[in-house]
């Protein structure tokens, strides 16, 4: 596969030709302005065991142990699941089912950790990850918990291995940071530079990439020039500025637009020899490689309008947001909607005892007047603002309205799997359809479905199995009682022959 | 003695000869549409559909006597299926209410008769004699069958715990 050069006269054609995206006022200030600060350890820490997509993490730990920072407390289960490490020294109070970020709203089981302040952490291994086979840094990666910090959690070092069987040319950090309100990408790329630099060549060395493209928005130059300040002289690493426009921060159109190819539908960016980091990801990879540490904190930016003083927070996994809302000065005003992650594509959460995980980005106190003012949806009115918005270049108002009428099968074959849930249309949408809301549960519905039709496949093998039981527990039975039978028979006849024999040899006494 | 047991033998040889042979030489070739339906429906002979067994259900479909929504355990996916095979008008409303149902123990009044476990088509249930039983949910279609013979009401169909991996975003309401 070669690898993907732009093509600069024709790539200005094709850039001006993509109109898809919205523009959401994009509110990042204050909090992009002020140094991350590190949150101080909070006295109990709760850490859900699904903080990844996949099979949730399998505990190791019981109630009462005393864990240091950095150990092992749940294991990964499945190919692809990540595992979970102490974020700092304590006890473990138990395991139980605790409110846990998830759109459902369900509990979640969860390790629940009281710190006990001293933060003892676990003797690491340091190591030079270009002394390292690539094999061995996808094992450390996928042993440190590392997963994808932009949001979907996907387990980095399951995408590492895909470089193990093909090299992966282009690697392409995602800097975008397209969610409005969002700037923990920002802050670190501005203080951490030399760690995303370095964390990208690690991911290149354990793919077999040739470079590395770090995409960000137009609207974070002190970033850019952090960042090509960092890159001076290492030839394989680019900083490339893309416009400000959601969701540009999307796999495949930051693909699209740097590279200028698509990903095939249904497919994968491995396919088109391209892999997407988060800039956060390369972070924690270069922490986990070089320092042995596992992944336990983040940056996550705490904002909206009803927070005091908004920032960006550098916590431990597991602290609960009500701490990092107190840290920045509680809430000035009424908060209409907490949200975790973006305002776009985050969950609208109900509680502030859920902790922070792994893939969350911001905590957002949002006021009345910060949300879209909702009034009951209004009919379609075929103006076709969503096809023009979706980035993908689906027909959202088509596949909404297979989808209300119960046809999902049909709104698959229109793209519906292709949908990356980013809410673009529903953000464009006059009617204010809740459009994007359709296609989540298309989505959901189609892979219960899928469950359920692997449960009737796997049933009817038990069923089969049980009639071939009955059948050979009869046919057995029926055997056992025919041998008993000619058993009987036999001893029968061989009595009688005794007997007929004695009285024969009788009469040939008496004659 | 000796008469009798020779008598019966004969009899029960001549007999099972004969019903042998008639299996053979009788045998009805199935309709090959019939076999067809019969492989799709869960296999379980639950008998919810009111006809005895998933072949006569697929008899009766195939006559036109049961609605495409017959078999409860099925489910919707079933029904959609079975009215495209068969070109069937599907009456969604009649299946769509129920959630889905699997068969659960109350382990406080369980006595271990294990009849549960002996009348389950699927093996769903796990047990021994005076030991409580407990149902794997991977394996329950929610035939109910337990639930007949349970003599204490001790098990008993309930909807399907839903879970963080099984949750599924509502569909809008209006609009």
């Amino acid at each position: 596969m070669n690898t993907p050069a732009p093509l600069p006269t024709h790539s200005f054609l094709r850039r001006l030709l993509q109109r898809w995206g919205a523009h959401p006022e994009a509110r990042k200030h204050p909090a992009a302005d002020t140094d991350v600060t590190v949150l101080p350890l909070p006295p109990r820490l709760i850490l859900p065991l699904a903080q990844h997509i996949g099979a949730p993490a399998r505990p190791l730990v019981q109630a009462g142990q005393y864990v240091l920072r950095g150990e092992l407390i749940a294991e990964a289960q499945g190919a692809i699941s990540a595992p979970l490490h102490a974020p700092t020294s304590g006890t473990i109070i138990g395991i139980a089912d605790v409110p846990v970020p998830h759109a459902s709203g369900l509990a979640g089981p969860a390790i629940l950790l009281e710190t006990d302040g001293r933060d003892e952490a676990l003797p690491a291994e340091h190591a030079d990850p270009f002394s390292l086979e690539p094999a061995e840094i996808a094992r450390r990666v996928a042993a440190a918990g590392v997963v994808g910090m932009g949001g979907a959690t996907f387990p980095s070092a399951v995408k590492l291995a895909l470089g193990q069987k093909n090299p992966i040319p282009t690697l392409i950090l995602n800097g975008g940071e397209c969610e409005p309100y969002l700037s923990c990408d920002d802050r670190l790329m501005r203080e951490r530079a030399p760690e995303v630099i370095d964390g990208a060549r690690i991911i290149l060395r354990a793919i077999g990439g040739e470079r590395a493209l770090i995409g960000v928005e137009s609207n974070k130059p002190q970033a850019i020039a952090a960042l090509r300040a960092a890159a001076d002289g290492i030839a394989d690493v680019d900083i490339v500025e893309v416009p400000s426009r959601y969701p540009m921060g999307s796999e495949k159109q930051l693909i699209s637009w740097l590279t200028g190819r698509e990903i095939p539908a249904e497919g994968r960016s491995a396919d088109i020899g391209v892999m997407v980091q988060n800039v956060g990801t390369a972070a924690a990879i270069h922490r986990a490689i070089r320092f042995g540490e596992p992944l336990t904190r983040r940056i996550i930016t705490v904002a909206g309008g009803a927070i005091r003083t908004p920032r960006n927070l550098e916590v431990r996994i597991g602290t609960p947001l009500s701490t990092l809302v107190a840290f920045c000065g509680g809430t000035t005003e009424p908060v209409a909607r907490w949200v975790m992650g973006g305002p776009m594509m985050g969950l609208s959460i109900h509680s502030l005892d859920i902790p922070v995980i792994k893939g969350s980005g911001g905590l957002l106190g949002l006021v009345e007047h910060e949300l879209a003012a909702l009034p009951e949806p209004g009919p379609c009115i075929r103006c076709a603002a969503c096809v023009g918005a979706c980035p993908i270049g689906l027909m959202p108002l088509e596949m909404a309205a297979l989808i209300k009428n119960g046809d999902l099968k049909a709104s698959v074959e229109i793209g519906l799997k292709d949908c990356i849930s980013c809410g673009t249309c529903s953000f464009v949408c006059p009617s204010q359809i809740p459009l994007v809301q359709y296609f989540n549960h298309a989505k959901g519905e189609l892979a219960a479905q899928g469950r359920n039709r692997m449960k009737q496949d796997a049933i009817k093998e038990l069923v089969d199995a049980r009639e071939s039981r009955m059948e050979r527990e009869a046919r057995e039975k029926a055997e056992a009682a025919e041998r008993r039978k000619a058993e009987r028979a036999r001893a029968k006849a061989a009595a009688a022959a005794k007997a007929s024999a004695a009285v024969q040899t009788n009469e040939e006494t008496t004659a | 003695m000796l008469i009798a047991v020779v008598s019966l033998s004969v009899m029960g040889a001549v007999f099972g000869l004969g019903l042998g042979l008639a299996a053979r030489f009788f045998h009805v070739e199935r309709d090959g549409a019939e076999a067809e339906i019969e492989a799709m429906m869960p296999g379980t002979n639950c008998g919810q559909c009111g006809f005895p067994g998933c072949a006569g259900a697929a008899e009766a479909l195939i006559a036109g006597d049961a609605p495409a929504s017959c078999c409860p355990p099925g489910g919707l996916q079933l029904a959609e299926a079975l009215a495209a095979r068969l070109g069937l008008p599907l009456d969604a409303s009649a299946i769509q209410p129920q959630r889905p149902r699997i068969a659960e123990v109350r382990e406080d009044i369980c006595i271990g008769c294990t009849k549960c476990f002996k009348s389950c088509p699927t093996d769903a249930v796990l047990g021994a004699v005076k030991q409580i039983h407990a149902v794997i949910r991977e394996a329950c279609t929610g035939c109910a069958k337990c639930e007949e013979v349970c003599p204490t009401g001790a098990i008993e169909l309930a909807p399907v715990p839903v879970t963080q991996q099984t949750w599924v975003w509502p569909k809008p309401v209006s609009a």
